[in-house]
């Protein structure tokens, strides 16, 4: 039984790639990526086991905990990642429990982060090669170490399920938890860059680890090589009762789901008609109160709206008091602008009920558009006002705003005409915001890059406005730069909303019947 | 809970008839309600749909039944603009539905298959929504949501995302869309799939007073006793053909229809087969 679960997660992997050629180049980045990782570590291994003075008991211990916490932390956070092999899955099978455990323990190793993690762990053993009884210890421990690891990791992850099987919960959770590790690249600089590094901390750090249930069966060879067998016996019990707990943790938790398959609970509920009541009754105004709604509703749109204030903390962060800041009125104004590029993309499947309806293409696209700018145009307004107050340059008021709303504009036009044009694979509502979805082609890519850059350059003309007027401090070409970015941008917009009526008029069936093919 | 009855009264297709016909300069009323003239369809290397003629009279009610993979979706989806056909002509009322498909789609109410709806609506917004898509105004499309929110059982419901409907709400609450425009022609795929016994009934009963208005309805099926209960046409297709079409009786000649679908499909394997599943043998 243990043997077939094992296969099935071989075969699974093998007709995954065969599926698209996407996945097999995904599957070669990945490995290419363990590869290198791995090269480092057992380089660096090697010489380290010949270091003096001899840190190889405090490097061990440091990678090893990251190592576990990895394990543990990244799945709760990527939620579902491989779901593959779910235990929900086998709950109409009669296995035993023990044999399920076991199974789904090893096909956990299977993959390209199991097999790096496994020649990590023995090449972190090797270090100890000139101390015969340590390595022996160290090879023991690594074993126990990786299944802490994979166990772990089903242990973190079943045990949060059964807590966590509200939709709303989920897609919350997943949203929030892609803001801190935005910010914390950029912080974490600051800090670093304020307080050095020194030996003596980390030592107290591998020091603490190494008592704690991520860090004790790294530990333990280290205390071998000193021959402090009992301080050794003494980590060896905390890595092995780890290991203990986390099984039984996971074996409670798959006891628990296979009996009680996950369900969905009924919790929220809309009142009212919401927007459909307050915007006028013809279809342009249904269009747009149901893009309103799905800003408020949809996690995906919600997300882009979040990351825009994250990122005026994070460019505030990178040069405090310079004129980086400044710029996120601008970029604001291109990210919430093109946000609708994958409007049709968004809607999936359930885009049926635009080709279905007598709608024309430019209700379709003005409606998306109205949406999207009574939410980007306050937003917009607000960050460029305070960016200029924040860094006390009131003066550059209206040519940031001149630049902030020509690239909106343009950008809302922009998109309008790509969306009819393109779609490609996205996540589905209340997936997970880091699973990139598989097979999105080149086209993709190339067009959004085409996309860009055709913004960039129809907004030269307050760009270069813009740049002048802050760099002179000339108030009065600030005012023509808001003119002009506010004429030329609604110019642009109307132009791409007529195109992309136009467009989308003939492109739709075809757009839906691709949508179709990705699901 | 209303009678299903007082939805028919209320959306007349007749109604709407003198609407789009005016529209177009005069009654069309002779032409067949939906006529698929050499409908094709290729999928990469598979020809999902080859040569399809169906002729679906005004005011009849039709059932369109074939195996697992025989093309109904897709045949669907071309008659109702969803998805471009290779070759071949879609006549709604006369009207090329490919030609001029924003003027023709009013006529239609669409219920298809295995795709998702606005989910992130509750199921009051998601009519209203489909309701205001068609051009209704404020007040028709409210009493008309009220309605089939009653006759459908989901008055309880109306207020919860569709999202978190069961598999049988949310084919209800989509059928509900379909209806809200009172269309002409409804074109409905795989309607009762998942559907409860009590609410299948309802909405059998909404279906036929809405046929005896005046209206024409064509459902795709697997359930052969329904179909030859409900229709008074129907048309086999599988691998893409037409095998067999026209009025129940003429299709099921003295046996039941499920006999003669057997028959023109084939592939029946003989219940011997498999010995072993004999509890007896174990």
């Amino acid at each position: 039984m243990v043997a077939h679960l094992v296969r099935l997660k071989l075969a699974l992997l093998r007709n995954g790639l065969r599926r698209s050629p996407w996945q097999v180049v995904g599957l070669v980045v990945a490995a290419l990526y363990g590869l290198g990782a791995l090269v480092v570590v057992i380089v660096s291994m090697a010489v380290l086991s010949v270091q003096e003075p001899d840190i190889r008991g405090l490097v061990t211990v440091l990678l090893g905990s990251v190592l576990v916490l990895g394990w543990w932390v990244v799945p709760l956070i990527a939620f579902g990642l491989d779901s593959t092999i779910d235990p929900a899955r086998f709950v109409t099978f009669a296995i035993p429990r023990r044999s399920l455990l076991t199974g789904l323990a090893l096909a956990g190793v299977i993959g390209v982060p199991g097999a790096a993690t496994v020649g990590a762990a023995l090449a972190m053993a090797g270090v100890w090669w000139r101390t015969p009884a340590a390595l022996v210890v160290g090879l023991l421990c690594s074993v126990v170490a990786v299944a802490t690891c994979v166990i772990g990791a089903r242990a973190t992850t079943s045990a949060a399920s059964t807590l966590v099987t509200g939709r709303r919960f989920r897609e919350v959770m997943a949203a929030v938890a892609v803001l801190p590790l935005i910010v914390v690249g950029p912080l974490l600089g600051r800090l670093t860059s304020g307080a050095t590094v020194t030996a003596d901390l980390l030592e107290q750090v591998a020091d603490v680890l190494a008592w704690t249930p991520f860090g004790a069966s790294w530990a333990v060879p280290d205390a071998v090589a000193e021959g402090r067998w009992g301080l050794a016996a003494a980590r060896l019990g905390i890595a092995v009762a780890t290991l203990v707990v986390v099984a039984v943790v996971w074996d409670r938790a798959l006891a628990h789901a296979l009996v009680n398959p996950a369900h969905q609970k009924v919790s929220s509920k809309g009142r009212g008609l919401g927007w459909f009541d307050r915007l006028p009754a013809t279809p342009l105004g249904a269009v747009t109160a149901r893009c309103l709604t799905y800003w408020a509703r949809d996690p995906r749109y919600a997300l882009a709206v979040a990351v825009v204030p994250v990122l005026a903390v994070v460019l505030y962060i990178v040069s405090p008091g310079g004129g980086l800041v400044l710029l996120i009125g601008p970029i604001a104004g291109y990210l919430m602008g093109w946000g609708i590029s994958a409007d049709v993309a968004y809607d999936g499947t359930a885009f049926w009920t635009h080709v279905a309806a007598p709608l024309r293409g430019s209700a379709d696209r003005l409606g998306r558009v109205i949406a999207a700018g009574s939410i980007a145009v306050p937003a917009v307004t607000l960050l460029t006002v305070g960016s200029a107050l924040i860094t006390d340059q009131p003066e550059t008021i209206p040519a940031l705003l001149g630049l902030s709303f020509g690239v909106l504009l343009t950008s809302l036009g922009g998109s309008s005409v790509l969306s009819a044009l393109v779609v490609y694979p996205v996540q589905l509502p209340g997936e997970n915001p880091f699973q990139t979805k598989q097979g999105a082609s080149t086209a993709s890519v190339v067009s959004q890059l085409v996309g860009w850059l055709a913004v960039m350059v129809l907004c030269l003309p307050e760009m270069i406005l813009a740049l002048v007027a802050v760099r002179g401090g000339s108030l009065a070409l600030g005012w023509v730069t808001l003119l002009v970015g506010v004429v030329l941008g609604s110019v642009l917009l109307a132009i791409g909303v007529r195109v992309g009526g136009r467009t989308l008029d003939r492109t739709a069936p075809g757009l839906l019947s691709k949508i179709v093919a990705f699901a | 809970m209303a009678a299903p009855t007082d939805i028919a009264s209320d959306i007349t297709p007749e109604a709407e008839a003198s609407r789009t016909d005016a529209a177009y300069g005069g009654a069309m009323s002779n032409a067949p309600a939906l006529e698929l003239r050499g409908l094709w369809r290729k999928f990469g290397d598979k020809i999902a749909v080859s040569g399809i003629d169906i002729v679906v009279p005004a005011g009849s009610f039709y059932g369109l039944v074939g195996p697992n993979g025989a093309g109904k979706t897709t045949t669907l989806s071309m008659a109702t603009g969803l998805l471009q056909p290779d070759f071949g002509t879609v006549l709604v009322h006369g009207h090329d539905l490919w030609a001029s498909p924003v003027e023709v789609k009013a006529m239609l109410g669409v219920l298809p298959d295995g795709v998702r709806l606005f989910d992130r609506l509750t199921g009051e917004q998601l009519i209203t929504y489909a309701g205001l898509l068609q051009g209704l105004d404020r007040e028709t499309v409210a009493a008309r949501t009220t309605d089939l929110l009653a006759a459908l059982d989901l008055t309880a419901d109306a207020t919860k995302l569709v999202v978190e409907y069961s598999a049988g709400m949310t084919k209800k609450v989509a059928l509900a869309c379909a209806l809200v425009h009172a269309p002409r022609l409804l074109v409905l795929d795989e309607p009762f799939e998942a559907v409860d016994p009590v609410s299948a009934a309802n909405i059998r009963d909404i279906l036929g007073s809405y046929v005896r208005s005046g209206g024409t309805v064509i459902v795709s099926s697997h359930v052969m006793d329904l179909v030859q209960r409900m229709c008074d046409h129907v048309a086999v297709i599988a691998a893409g053909h037409v095998l067999a079409a026209g009025t129940i009786d003429e299709v099921r000649g003295d046996g039941s229809l499920e006999d003669r679908f057997v028959d023109l499909v084939g592939g029946r394997v003989s219940g011997e087969g498999l010995a072993w599943l004999r509890t007896s043998s174990a």
